[in-house]
């Protein structure tokens, strides 16, 4: 019996890959165990192992392809003694209903990226679907007015995913300055757990990256007692749920020194990585801790969506003289946007900035909050409601005028985020806006969040905990009176 | 074993035979390698660990004197019975090396040369502390004097001092990082993931756990499997002795062995100071889990500042009238300090809202 081997996925959150190269070719004998191909994201490379024995009859995608989708039939192997040109010929796609179930996917050999990852990274059905990770909203290249604001004008974009923005906003910073170093588990040799530090390992050197043992509480500390000393460490969690084991130096240590010190002991340092939920890892896994970083004073907390707020954000949080929690968004890394192609591009930390106008109704939100806000928003539209839509990029300082200025306008306000509702970011902007535009809102304001409960696993489950766009177009229906 | 090493031996088991007597719970598992005995002080060697000591002891009381009056606040950890510890260890140490401690700092931050005006005034929260009144006791630092805290959270500041040699690799400046802790700080995990990345880094670290026998008032032998704390680095490869931590000059000889190994590049050094605090854990210690006897034997007989008084009299013929002057510079300085910190103005309430951030630079 004739079976497919399929696309296998490496990760919860992979779509697509490319097929890098064949190591078997047609009509070679294969057993349990071989290398057959080398799969590439732009995360990661993983050999392709057979699991059946037989011979490869047919090979469906060709080296060099790039964006095979998960799942995909990459090749046919003869079962053996079975007619190897008629297996080729009919493949998975037999008629025969029986004998068309794909092979799962053969098992990565590779690593998994990250803790909580690796059981998803094993075989996937081929009928699976429900295994694809949540859509994120369809980016267009179609950068928003606003955005351009913030470059001169007549500035060249150049498409780049936020994975590169970020690795790119490290390694410049790390080139202006010796004592800008990254620190963290898997960020050198492996070259980053989510691929962001792809590279700095090779152009700088395992003095300035450098890998640390699974061991968050240990190198957290030694970063801020570093970074005391004025070197700027960039702290990489592979996860910011992982950062539950070092939050004491990240609180207690990094944050309120400054003012313990009378102001004498300083903190430089950067805590980045993927923050809030991913795709089907679970609670402990998804977590997002927005609220939770937000609230502390001696901290700078940014959140960004666009793959140009990553990059000068990031730049201006490497040298930021206090300690920054970077929220990253697994979802998001792979995603492009236009960046500006600028040899120093900095943005401020600490400001708001209006995505989309419009003069019907405020959305507040950020990170990937935004994909469900923008989307909303198209739909909306099309329904004649014309929604202004705030990506707050900073979470603290939180730019409250920017939104307070656009509800004076609009007297309307919908928040958006992953993370829970009780003292969320929602109900932080809608406490200021009950204190500082009580007079202008026409409707309380509404808040669409996670639910309130852990993380479920179930992919439907999952799905109902998260906001959806829908959740956004209701709730900015109903401060709308419509 | 030759006629040094067995003198070593017998030192060492003389260390260890006189902490049994006053603390059988703690078992003579002693060090791996024996030393000889340390080599006696200069003159002007032993007047200064004595004026040192005299320091932080009578600051240390006035503290206590001071709190006793309200005004110190919160909490106060005296270190009144270690001060050998500290003052031996700085004097092995070169200027530029770095310090780092948990919350029983005081003595510390006077061994490291910072000001006792400035150290009591920030115990009453005034605005001429360290810290401008806004740290207090667990919290005080001085960046010009290279001393990093004064930290409340226990064992946090054994990752902190190992970001300091860390730092001290990277810069390649050829400083050490001394990082202080207790007993029972040595029983967090951290310490165990700074050892490790510490040995695997050989990074310029010397742990000095400061075993004065009480983690609050649970003692060493109701916390802790492994008593010897020299032997906590032993899975990553991490040498440790065991010191006579009342005798500054057998800190200061065990201070030098570990720090030069840690300045060569030869990793991380472990040393236990086997030491004893004469107060409570903090000023609201009750002081159950120990007998007054047990005190009184150590005050009387292992006294860090009391042996140094005798050898500077019977070794070094210094007269007595000597050493009272030196008590009295002590008193007044200490005078002076409680002096300045009670009546210092407290902070100015702008002060609530500075330090929170700083601004970036352009």
């Amino acid at each position: 019996m004739a079976t497919d081997i399929l696309m296998p996925a490496l990760s919860p959150t992979m779509e697509e890959g490319k097929l890098a190269k064949w190591l078997k070719k047609e009509g070679d004998p294969v057993k349990s165990g071989d290398v057959l191909a080398e799969i590439e994201t732009d995360k990661a490379t993983m050999e392709v192992e057979a699991i059946d024995e037989g011979v490869l009859a047919k090979i469906l995608i060709a080296e060099g392809t790039e964006g095979v989708k998960v799942n995909t039939p990459i090749a046919i192997i003869a079962a053996d003694g079975e007619d190897v040109a008629a297996a080729a010929a009919g493949g998975g796609k037999k008629a025969d209903g029986a004998d068309s179930v794909g092979q799962p996917a053969p098992t990565p050999t590779m690593q998994a990226e990250g803790h909580a990852s690796a059981p998803a990274a094993t075989a996937k059905t081929g009928d699976d679907k429900a295994n694809a990770p949540a859509s994120p909203a369809v980016i267009t290249n179609k950068t928003p007015a606003p955005v351009m604001a913030e470059f001169p004008e007549g500035t060249e974009m150049v498409t780049t995913t936020v994975r590169e923005a970020l690795r790119d906003a490290m390694a410049e910073e790390m080139r202006r300055e010796d004592s800008v170093f990254v620190i963290g588990e898997e960020v050198a040799e492996y070259q980053g757990a989510y691929k962001i530090t792809q590279g700095l390992l090779q152009e700088f050197g395992a003095r300035r990256v450098v890998d640390t043992p699974i061991t968050e509480h240990g190198f957290a500390g030694i970063a801020v007692g570093a970074a005391y000393t004025g070197l700027r460490p960039i702290v990489e969690f592979m996860t910011f749920n992982f950062a539950m084991q070092a939050i004491d130096h990240i609180i207690n240590s990094a944050a309120k020194t400054l003012y313990m010190s009378g102001g004498q002991l300083g903190c430089p340092i950067v805590f980045r990585g993927p923050n809030g939920a991913a795709a089907r890892v679970g609670a402990q896994h998804s977590h997002d801790y927005s609220s939770w970083y937000s609230s502390v004073p001696g901290l700078k907390v940014i959140a960004p969506y666009t793959a140009s707020d990553a990059k000068g954000l990031l730049k201006a949080a490497i040298r930021d003289p206090n300690p920054i929690i970077f929220l990253e968004n697994e979802i998001l890394y792979g995603q492009s946007f236009p960046v500006p192609k600028l040899d120093d591009f900095v943005l401020p930390i600490g400001k708001a900035r209006i995505h989309r106008p419009g003069t019907d109704v405020t959305i507040v939100s950020f990170s990937i909050g935004m994909t469900y806000a923008l989307k909303a928003a198209q739909a909306l539209a099309e329904q004649g409601i014309e929604a202004e839509v705030i990506d707050l990029r900073t979470l603290r300082p939180m730019d409250t005028d920017t939104v307070i200025e656009s509800v004076k306008k609009t007297g309307r306000c919908v928040t958006v985020e992953e993370g829970f509702p009780q003292s969320g970011i929602g109900a932080e902007i809608s406490a200021r806006l009950m204190v500082d535009a009580f007079d202008y809102l026409d409707a309380p304001v509404l808040r669409v969040t996670g639910k309130d409960v852990p993380m479920p696993y179930a992919a439907n489950l999952e799905k109902l905990a998260l906001p959806n766009v829908a959740e956004v177009i209701e709730a900015v229906k109903a401060v709308c009176y419509r | 074993m030759d006629a040094a090493n067995e003198a070593g031996q017998a030192k060492a088991d003389q260390i260890k035979s006189d902490h049994a007597d006053v603390d059988p719970t703690i078992p003579a598992t002693g060090s791996a390698v024996a030393h000889e005995p340390a080599p006696k002080f200069t003159r002007e060697e032993e007047l200064h660990a004595y004026h040192e000591m005299l320091l932080i002891r009578r600051f240390e009381e006035k503290a206590g004197q001071l709190y006793g009056m309200g005004l110190i606040g919160g909490f106060c950890h005296l270190y009144i019975g270690q001060e050998a510890v500290v003052i031996g260890m700085q004097m092995a140490s070169i200027e530029g090396d770095q310090v780092i401690t948990g919350y029983r700092d005081h003595g510390h931050m006077l061994a490291c040369g910072m000001d006792p005006k400035g150290v009591m005034a920030e115990l009453t929260g005034r605005r001429g502390g360290y810290s401008r009144g806004k740290g207090g006791s667990m919290h005080m630092f001085s960046r010009e004097k290279q001393f990093f805290g004064g930290h409340g959270i226990v064992g946090a500041q054994v990752s902190l001092g190992t970001g300091l040699g860390f730092a001290d690799a990277y810069k390649k400046n050829g400083h050490v990082s001394l990082t202080y802790m207790g007993d029972g700080a040595a029983n967090q995990g951290q310490v165990y993931e700074s050892f490790n990345m510490a040995q695997l880094w050989k990074l310029p670290v010397v742990y000095v756990i400061e075993n004065n026998r009480y983690a609050m008032g649970t003692s060493v032998a109701r916390a802790s499997a492994q008593t010897d704390f020299s032997r906590r680095g032993i899975s990553f490869g991490i040498p440790g002795e065991q010191v006579d931590g009342m005798d500054v000059r057998t800190v200061r000889e065990a201070a030098s062995r570990a720090i030069e190994h840690a300045r060569s590049g030869e990793g991380p050094y472990i040393l236990e100071m086997q030491t004893y605090r004469y107060r409570g854990h903090s000023m609201s210690d009750p002081a159950k889990y120990r007998t007054k006897d047990e005190v009184s034997k150590m005050r009387d007989e292992h006294d860090p500042i009391e042996m140094v008084r005798k050898r500077l009299i019977e070794e070094h013929g210094v007269p007595e009238a000597d050493l009272k002057a030196t008590d009295a510079k002590v008193r007044e300085a200490v005078s002076d300090a409680a002096e300045f910190a009670t009546h210092d103005p407290e902070p100015d309430p702008a002060e609530l809202w500075t330090d929170i951030l700083l601004e970036a630079r352009g």
